[in-house]
């Protein structure tokens, strides 16, 4: 019979505000480390000592009923904030608030104020408890699944805590990486439960158990992974020791106190609803023994009495799994009772140790001796806490182990495995495993009193600065805490047995306490003490067995090897695909294009009927230009020559557009022809005359090959793409809506200025990017390098100024400051002339776009050329005579000009980017027909202007001073050698 | 509609060359396969955009009869693009001459340290720096086993080291666990 669990909706959110207050609390602490030094700890442990007592009080209310207090939080996902607090939670909760609070105030004695990164530790240590009651109250699975990894990523954080020491980093991240491995792994599990269930909650689940299909036992396997990885269980055990690396009470409390229980916490909760899923049972069992085994006998191994208790918690983790994993009401009771037992007594054992370190500075126990009279409180803690370990009477551990023996004795003896379903034999040998494993408890518990505190003979008794009573307060409490609880098994039943009995009844009615009466369990316990004496007895030849039989392998040489493998792994792939070389990248990508879209082209196209040679016979004797100057441009071993030969095909290419009926694509492909060939020039004139010389022989035919795909599908593509045009383009539209919204006959413009406004948007920002690139790769520290004009620049001393009067004015400013050989007077007549024509064409050309061939990119353009022709006629002074203003002046009010007229329209109830139409009449130039689209065009010109000038203030005038400086150095050079310094 | 076999060819040549010249080493001729195909690509457009037709200028042909705009909208971006790209690329030319003495494209040092440890079998530093213990980590762990002695075991927690020679007894500050190292 299932005990039914009444939930009780408490609209006071107590456990959302605990939690936020140790979340809230870990933030200030970095501010009370830095006022109160470690003492700052007692105050961090007021928030899990305010929760433990909220407990305490709110007991009746958890035990009879659940708790339950909801907040939404991501509805979408299901992801609702449920608190809960059932008999198991408020178990846990008594557990992780009441060793907290002693963990941290124990710290600050632990801890001097001038330890390094106290501040974050604390912080991290606190904020770690919130994380965990939240983990432990979290009824949403997802919830839980956050709490999880939050509590993983604290660990990571307090593991590594001295990042200066690899040794602690590589600690950190293998225990990261193992438990975020099952973390994962329980993720997806949770949502493969939820894909079966249509729950995350862990109620819902508990009161409707999930019938047992394929998905869900690949779900149960998947959340166990999680549970298995968390608590440190074979094959994942190995992340816990090396998690020693964290300084002692962080040990004592995640380590061994809360954060491993986490699994256990996972099981015992989720075991009522899954446990009869198949693979439940026989994922724990197997490993839960197989773990108390192995972490036993390596405990028996340890030297560092930290290490050994840290072997001994994997050794009991599995304990506990199997316990709750189990399934039975007998065996939930004592697994219960062994957490709240392992709590005690390993936290105490823990602090211990901290205090041995602390006080002698060591943990080696070949070196301490001596300590049982020196510490004689501290000895006398760990002695209690030490017999609830081994299990003895009178204290809890022996309690737990006695009911524990009970439970698996039952599952071992009764019909039908006590409820589970397991074979007799199954019993058996984990009752066996775990007696077993109880012995090796029990020698180890000796070796690590013994080691700590006996006088050792042949070692000198270890110097010891004296114990403070505070500073042993907490282990001292823990310790007795077990002596006493051990006398209270019924008030522990009753408060265990609400979670119990959520399981069936089985043959025997389970309680705990001291004295059963003459069971074979007692029987057991005193084989297991019995066997676990003598092993301590007989450590000598133990030792020498044991390391006979070390294994060669082990799970952590396994992990090693893994990320090895994995590094490797990633250096191979690196090195074969990342060649570092441009070309072949390039030609891999090309090769892609041409094997994958080029098959499907060869395998499904449908070839187009209507193919004829040419529209107008003049295309052909186009293509031929093409061909034959595209062909020589790649046989050319001059920059020059194969820059004007490109020259060739772009002009080419400008009457293909024309002859298609696109003026204004002809028109701006030339302008931008004409630019790029004198760019070209520019700084062709420093780059050397001929390419670089080398043997192309092989890689030369590859290229050939790979281009000469590339070509064959790109046509094959442009085939089939001109066969597919059969649906209606989308531009049917556009000359009415130029001629109606957009106000121009230009339709090509309209669509730039109007219709597809925001790609020319997009586009001028990408020019205004370039020019500054261009610009910052010329000048590397500042564009501005200072417009000079020439009225600033004095005469050279043996030069007299001829005053100017009428009729002597020069024709261009400029060209005296150039060398004489290097004037043309015809050429800077023809500049005179031309130049306000051509400025005034671009004027035209950018007005009249709207409605002919032209705007704002054409008229940049022609702006930029007339630019252009001022300073090859007269320098770089002429250009800035020219044009006096800085180019990213150009370029950032070009780009604002053209924003602001796509927001303006807004403001008048328009839409971004909307036109008006405006008709003014203007004598002499006839009816204007004023769009304000062309404000956005005036944008666009700007901005080209800007990217002219800017090519040319850094490609022309900047290349020249480059040439000057070198000049007058070799000038300079030249003659101090012969004559020494004259200037 | 149909499509002109010369000016696909025009386009395609175009392509290939220019494809065939950005797969060499010298930047300048990169960047002039780039001016190339791109040519080639615009002329692509064209191709793929239907019949030719009048200009599209409503002042002076009838709407029917122009030819699609639309691609040459897109086009005209592309052509004033390939303009900012080619300086830009040209500018880099210049740059890479002015520090190197020529403009070729050089292959990456990183990308070939990398093909060398391929090369050995070895795996990355990242990973020695993170996993792997070394023997300048000596701390006073303790952290042999009983029975290992003289089978030295490179692994983290059972790594042969000895334990620090003499412990360290603090009166006034306490000496916490493992820190002899720090800087």
């Amino acid at each position: 019979m299932r005990a039914t669990i009444r939930p009780t909706i408490d609209r006071r959110p107590v456990l959302l505000v605990l939690v936020l207050l140790h979340l809230v609390a870990g933030a200030l602490a970095p501010v009370l480390v830095r006022a109160w030094g470690s003492r700052a700890f007692l105050a961090l442990a007021l928030p899990p000592a305010a929760t433990f007592v909220w407990a305490l009080t709110a007991a009746r209310d958890a035990l009879d009923a659940t708790r339950v207090e909801e907040f939404s939080w991501v509805p979408a996902l299901q992801m609702d904030l449920t608190l809960t607090l059932g008999p198991l939670q408020w178990l846990m909760t008594l557990v992780v608030a009441g060793i907290g609070a002693l963990v941290l105030a124990y710290c600050a004695w632990y801890f001097s104020p001038t330890e390094p990164g106290l501040a974050t530790l604390a912080g991290t240590l606190t904020a770690f408890a919130g994380a965990m009651l939240g983990l432990v109250w979290a009824d949403n699975l997802l919830v839980l699944y956050v709490f999880w990894e939050l509590t993983t990523v604290f660990s990571y954080l307090l593991i590594g805590h001295d990042p200066t020491k690899r040794a602690s980093r590589s600690a950190g991240m293998q225990a990261l990486i193992v438990t975020t491995f099952g973390g994962l792994a329980m993720l997806v599990g949770i949502l493969l439960v939820h894909s079966q269930t249509g729950t995350f909650s862990a109620t819902a689940l508990l009161a409707d158990p999930p019938a047992a299909t394929a998905v869900m036992i690949v779900a149960v396997v998947l959340l166990l992974l999680g549970a298995v990885s968390k608590s440190a269980l074979v094959p994942f055990h190995f992340w816990l020791p090396g998690a020693m690396a964290a300084p002692t009470p962080v040990s004592a409390y995640l380590h061994a106190a809360a954060m491993v229980k986490a699994g256990v916490f996972l099981v015992a909760l989720l075991a009522p609803a899954l446990a009869d899923v198949p693979g439940w049972r026989e994922l724990l069992l197997p490993l839960g023994v197989a773990t108390m085994l192995l972490g036993g006998w390596r405990a028996l191994r340890q030297y560092d009495i930290k290490l050994l208790l840290a072997y001994g918690t994997v050794s009991q983790l599995g304990f506990m799994l199997t316990l709750v994993g189990v399934g039975t009401r007998a065996a939930a009771l004592a697994g219960l009772a062994m957490v709240l037992s392992h709590a005690l007594f390993k936290a105490s054992l823990f602090l211990t140790v901290g205090i041995v370190d602390h006080n002698t500075g060591t943990r080696d126990l070949r070196k301490l001796s001596g300590l049982r009279s020196r510490m004689p409180i501290v000895a006398g803690a760990a002695a209690l806490a030490g017999l609830s370990m081994a299990g003895l009477p009178p204290l809890l551990g022996f309690v737990g182990k006695e009911s524990a023996f009970a439970a698996l004795l039952d599952v071992a003896t009764a019909a039908d495995g006590d409820g589970t379903g397991l074979a007799a034999f199954t019993g058996w040998v984990a009752l066996l495993g775990v007696v077993a494993g109880s012995a090796l408890t029990v020698a180890y518990t000796a070796r690590f009193w013994w080691g700590t505190f006996w006088h050792k003979a042949g070692v000198e008794p270890t110097e010891v600065t004296p114990v403070t009573p505070q500073f042993a307060g907490a282990p001292v409490l823990l310790a007795a805490l077990s002596l006493v609880l051990a006398f209270l098994g019924s008030p522990l039943t009753s408060v265990i047995a609400p979670y119990a009995e959520q399981f069936p009844a089985g043959t025997h009615e389970p309680y705990l306490a001291l004295w059963h009466g003459l069971e074979p369990a007692l029987g057991l316990s005193l084989v297991s003490v019995a066997a676990g004496l003598a092993i301590f007895a007989l450590r000598a030849k133990m030792a020498a067995l044991q390391a006979a039989l070390s294994p060669q392998a082990s799970a952590e040489r396994a992990y090693q090897a893994t990320l090895r493998g994995l590094d490797r792994l990633a250096v191979e792939v690196t090195g074969f695909t990342q060649r570092g070389s441009v070309g072949i990248y390039l030609g891999v990508i090309m090769m892609v294009v041409v094997l994958v879209p080029g098959s499907v082209l060869l395998s499904r196209a449908s070839w187009p009927d209507e193919v004829v040679l040419y529209h107008n016979p003049l295309q052909l004797l186009l293509a031929l230009i093409v061909l034959a100057s595209a062909i020589l441009v790649a046989r050319s071993r001059r920059r020059m020559r194969a820059v004007i030969l490109v020259g060739v095909t772009g002009y080419a290419t400008a009457v293909f557009f024309l002859l298609h009926g696109a003026p204004d694509l002809a028109l701006t492909q030339i302008l931008v022809e004409t630019v790029t060939l004198v760019i070209f020039v520019l700084v062709l004139r420093r780059l050397p005359e001929h390419f670089t010389d080398r043997p192309l022989a092989r890689t030369r035919y590859w290229r050939m090959v790979i281009a000469g795909g590339l070509a064959a599908v790109f046509g094959g593509f442009l085939l089939i793409a001109s066969g597919a045009r059969t649906e209606l383009p989308v531009s049917v539209d556009f000359p009415e809506a130029a001629v109606d919204f957009g106000g121009g006959k230009n339709v090509v413009n309209v669509t730039l200025v109007d219709i597809r406004a925001w790609d020319t948007f997009g586009e001028i920002s990408v020019l205004v990017v370039a020019a500054t690139g261009v610009a910052s790769l010329l000048f590397i520290e500042t564009r501005n390098a200072g417009i000079r004009r020439v009225h600033e620049i004095p005469y050279p001393s043996e030069v007299t100024k001829v005053p100017v009067a009428g009729g002597r004015r020069v024709w261009l400013p400029g060209p005296r400051t150039l060398a004489p050989d290097r004037r043309s007077i015809l050429f800077e007549v023809i500049t005179r002339l031309i130049f306000h024509t051509i400025m005034l064409l671009s004027l035209w050309l950018l007005f009249a776009g709207h409605n002919n061939p032209g705007g704002g990119f054409a008229a940049g353009l022609v702006a930029g050329l007339a630019l252009m022709v001022r300073y090859l006629a007269g320098g770089r002074y002429e250009l800035d005579e020219a044009a006096p203003v800085d180019a990213g002046l150009l370029l950032g009010l070009g780009l604002a000009v053209s924003a602001l007229s796509a927001i303006v329209p807004v403001f008048f109830g328009g839409a971004v980017l909307q036109s008006a139409i405006i008709d003014i009449a203007v004598p002499m130039l006839g009816e204007i027909h004023l769009v304000t689209a062309i404000a956005f065009d005036v944008g666009v010109f700007l901005v080209v202007v800007g990217l002219m000038l800017d090519l040319l203030r850094s490609l022309g005038s900047g290349i020249d001073r480059h040439i000057r400086r070198e000049e007058r150095d070799a000038e300079e050079a030249g003659e101090d050698a012969p004559t020494g310094a004259i200037r | 509609m149909t499509t002109s076999l010369a000016l696909l060819a025009g386009s395609v040549s175009l392509v290939g060359v220019g494809a065939y010249l950005m797969l060499e080493r010298s930047l300048t001729r990169v960047l002039i396969g780039l001016v190339i195909l791109s040519n080639g690509v615009n002329l692509g457009f064209i191709v793929a955009s239907g019949d030719p037709g009048d200009p599209p200028l409503l002042g002076e042909y009838a709407a029917l009869d122009i030819a699609d705009p639309l691609p040459q909208a897109m086009v005209l971006t592309a052509i004033v693009i390939t303009l900012g790209t080619v300086s830009f690329v040209l500018a880099m030319a210049y740059r890479s001459w002015q520090l190197d003495g020529h403009d070729d494209v050089q292959d990456d040092v990183e990308d070939a340290a990398i093909r060398r440890l391929a090369a050995a079998d070895e795996a990355s530093d990242a990973f020695d720096l993170t996993v792997t213990a070394s023997p300048d980590d000596a701390d006073d762990e303790v952290s042999e086993e009983e029975g290992s002695d003289g089978r030295p075991v490179p692994d983290l927690e059972e790594s042969p080291h000895e334990p620090s020679p003499a412990p360290r007894v603090s009166r006034e500050t306490p000496v916490l666990d493992e820190q002899e190292d720090r800087p």
